[in-house]
């Protein structure tokens, strides 16, 4: 996919630097002339948007840092003096708390897009798994990043998440003390979730090299499933073509981006972590940022032991297991059909899996024995939509494999264009 | 095991929120009321940020404190004080004035002794009582909040503080009332601590508007609510020129994207 490199170094100096180190030719053959299928559309634009937001979050973040003091009595303190008294600190500081939204948005959208297309299947498992793992990451910065403000649901959030690793056997307590580095979460855990913050995410700046040189080689997939055969007919190259489509979407979603940080600053927020944390008051709800409320709901929606296994395990390994699931994905579709435009069956399957997302982190933000329809508690929703959001990866995609027709296909990327009606 | 009872107990503290969900199901939802700083060009009523911080001065800080405060944020840029010609703060002779109405203890000097002095503009406003345990001792044993972050830690913001401050109604019989609470519908479970703190002419406004409880209520909930967010204007100001800025931009981007693509079909 990648083939022969058209770097041509006309002056002086990039012939000399491109027989020393050759950095010019490796972003010219990744970002300028690579191949690029012709049909993609603007749900490609999010991988470029995914990496703009990592680059804001990490230079609000330093920024932050500079002012930031990871101390029990001074850090809720500290972040209200970069809100009033550092100059643009209210900017600076909005931008990065809603930042960290509106990465996870994107991530979301870029997730849902891989797998309606199809982008975890053969030859681009690597490039998924790396996905996963930045994902993953994702989650851990943000949850870090979270109890930094040290507000009452900042350190109750982190209350109830680290108690979770304390449900696993044998190690549990171990481990949460370990992570704690105590015995409840305190000035040690601020420490140190404050220098993981610091770290995790250049370890994710890391894993987006790998996962887009795991990119580079197979190529981008694309609306139609179906390899580049002819660069010339099939494939643009990058720059300009994708630049200024992927450059248009950037603007927009900044655009969306700005109306939060200006005008809605603390509506992703909760009101209750305006209040320094206290140890001796328990808010009357603790819940997570919207982020993970999906997995919250399916944590709490485990309300019944499994043999051995009793509840409040059960309900973590279900958590944990719902993101661990997406590592296995690409050998669990047995579809040769990449795009689900083909797929007319399975389709339907993957839109009832979008709204069981959407579903269950409603029901993450509800309590679980409110009333959802009459005698139907949201508890039962949640565990309704968690069987499937199992069964989508665990019977449905192995299934439907084998018993779906799918649609005919264009014979190429380029008459998926010329050839019939986007769908 | 400890294990199981702390994640017994996380569970069931996010269960309780059933019955704590239900007890505040039953507080009135916050009256909507029409604020001058609402909306994308809302801004500071600026005299009523000014009569709100005489309010909170005279009334609410004899229990409540504002430790975010200092004497010069009523002086900076989009404060109820800022003065033309006075860019810094420090300098402002309304604020200096204000400050050096208080005696705040600085110290130690060099013969190890603590002292009193008159306040200046970098002092922070002077909380009411030392600590905890003396707030608590004083009210009952209920803590009167610190007020500078209030309106955002609530909520229902400003209209949940306003509807607060004007929703005290006697008991109903079957309401069950300790000794020094009283009833307030707005608030979750209906008894409060905090005696009905507004009643007309309470105050007399230095500018001479009729301090009915009404307009106390809006003013100090005015000026609260600055306090909290007193970048607010400076932030809508900007949020404007940003989204105009991108607005023309990714127009621009949009042509560029076409006039690339004109010969492709895709």
């Amino acid at each position: 996919m990648s083939g022969p490199s058209t770097y041509d170094p006309k002056t002086g100096i990039e012939k000399w630097l491109d027989s020393r180190l050759p950095i010019i030719r490796l972003g010219y053959d990744s970002f300028v002339d690579f191949p690029t299928p012709r049909n993609l559309n603007y749900w490609w634009t999010f991988g470029g948007i995914l990496a703009i937001f990592l680059m804001i979050q990490i230079v609000t973040g330093v920024v932050l840092a500079m002012h930031y003091v990871a101390h029990e009595a001074h850090a809720f303190e500290s972040v209200e003096r970069i809100r009033r008294d550092v100059p643009f600190g209210w900017l600076i500081q909005s931008m990065h708390a809603n930042g960290a939204s509106f990465f996870f948005v994107a991530v979301y959208l870029h997730m849902f897009r891989g797998l309606y297309y199809g982008s975890y299947k053969a030859p681009r498992e690597v490039l998924w798994i790396l996905g996963v793992v930045i994902y993953l990451l994702m989650m851990a910065t943000g949850f870090m990043g979270y109890v930094l403000p040290w507000g009452q649901m900042s350190y109750w959030g982190a209350m109830v998440i680290t108690n979770l690793i304390g449900a696993l056997p044998f190690v549990g307590d171990a481990i949460r003390e370990w992570l704690w580095g105590g015995f409840s979460v305190g000035q040690a855990t601020l420490n140190r979730f404050f220098s993981l913050h610091y770290l995790l995410p250049f370890v994710i700046a890391g894993v987006v090299g790998l996962h887009i040189w795991a990119l580079h080689v197979p190529g981008n997939g694309n609306p139609a499933g179906l390899e580049i055969k002819d660069p010339k007919k099939d494939a643009l190259p990058f720059h300009p073509y994708y630049t200024v489509k992927d450059g248009f979407a950037i603007i927009v979603y900044l655009m969306v981006f700005a109306v939060f940080v200006f005008y809605l600053p603390n509506v992703l927020g909760h009101a209750d972590n305006y209040i320094e944390a206290n140890p001796l008051s328990t808010p009357a709800h603790i819940v997570p940022e919207w982020y993970y409320l999906p997995f919250y709901a399916i944590l709490r929606a485990i309300t019944f032991d499994i043999g051995p296994i009793d509840a409040k395990l059960g309900g973590v390994i279900a958590m944990f297991g719902a993101i661990g699931i997406l590592f296995v994905l690409p050998w669990l579709d047995t579809s040769k059909v990449r795009s689900m435009r083909y797929r007319p069956l399975t389709r339907w399957f993957f839109i009832f899996f979008v709204i069981a997302a959407l579903g269950l982190g409603w029901c993450g933000a509800k309590n679980p024995d409110d009333s959802f329809i009459g005698a139907v508690k949201f508890v039962h929703l949640a565990q309704f939509l968690t069987a499937y959001y199992f069964a989508y990866f665990i019977v449905i995609l192995p299934v439907m494999g084998i018993v779906e027709k799918p649609k005919q296909r264009p014979a190429s990327i380029e008459a998926s264009v010329l050839g019939e009606d986007k769908s | 095991m400890m294990m199981t009872r702390i994640i017994a107990a996380a569970l069931a503290a996010v269960g309780l929120t059933a019955t704590a969900i239900a007890a505040e199901g039953e507080a009135h939802a916050p009256e909507n009321h029409e604020w001058s700083f609402e909306g994308p060009f809302g801004t500071y009523d600026r005299h009523a940020v000014q009569r709100g911080y005489q309010v909170y001065q005279e009334v609410c800080a004899s229990c409540h404190s504002m430790n975010l405060m200092r004497f010069r944020n009523l002086g900076q840029k989009g404060g109820p004080f800022e003065a033309e010609g006075y860019p810094n703060p420090n300098d402002n002779p309304i604020v200096m004035q204000i400050a050096a109405g208080y005696q705040i203890e600085d110290g130690p000097n060099d013969d190890g002794d603590m002292f009193m002095r008159d306040g200046i503009a970098s002092d922070a406003f002077p909380a009411p009582f030392e600590n905890e345990q003396l707030a608590r001792a004083s009210n009952g044993g209920a803590l009167p909040p610190d007020l500078s972050l209030i309106v955002k830690a609530r909520s229902g913001g400003a209209d949940y503080i306003r509807s607060l401050l004007l929703g005290y109604t006697d008991a109903p019989e079957d309401s069950h009332l300790s000794p020094g609470q009283h009833y307030n519908e707005y608030f979750p479970g209906g008894a409060i601590a905090m005696a009905p703190p507004l009643m007309d002419d309470i105050i007399s406004y230095d500018d001479g508007t009729a301090a009915t409880t009404e307009q106390m209520a809006e003013d100090v909930v005015t000026f609260l609510t600055w306090a909290g967010d007193p970048h607010m204007e400076a932030r809508k100001q900007m949020g404007a020129m940003v989204l105009i800025y991108l607005f023309i931009f990714a127009i621009l981007v949009y042509l560029a994207y076409r006039q690339v693509w004109r010969n492709v079909k895709h």
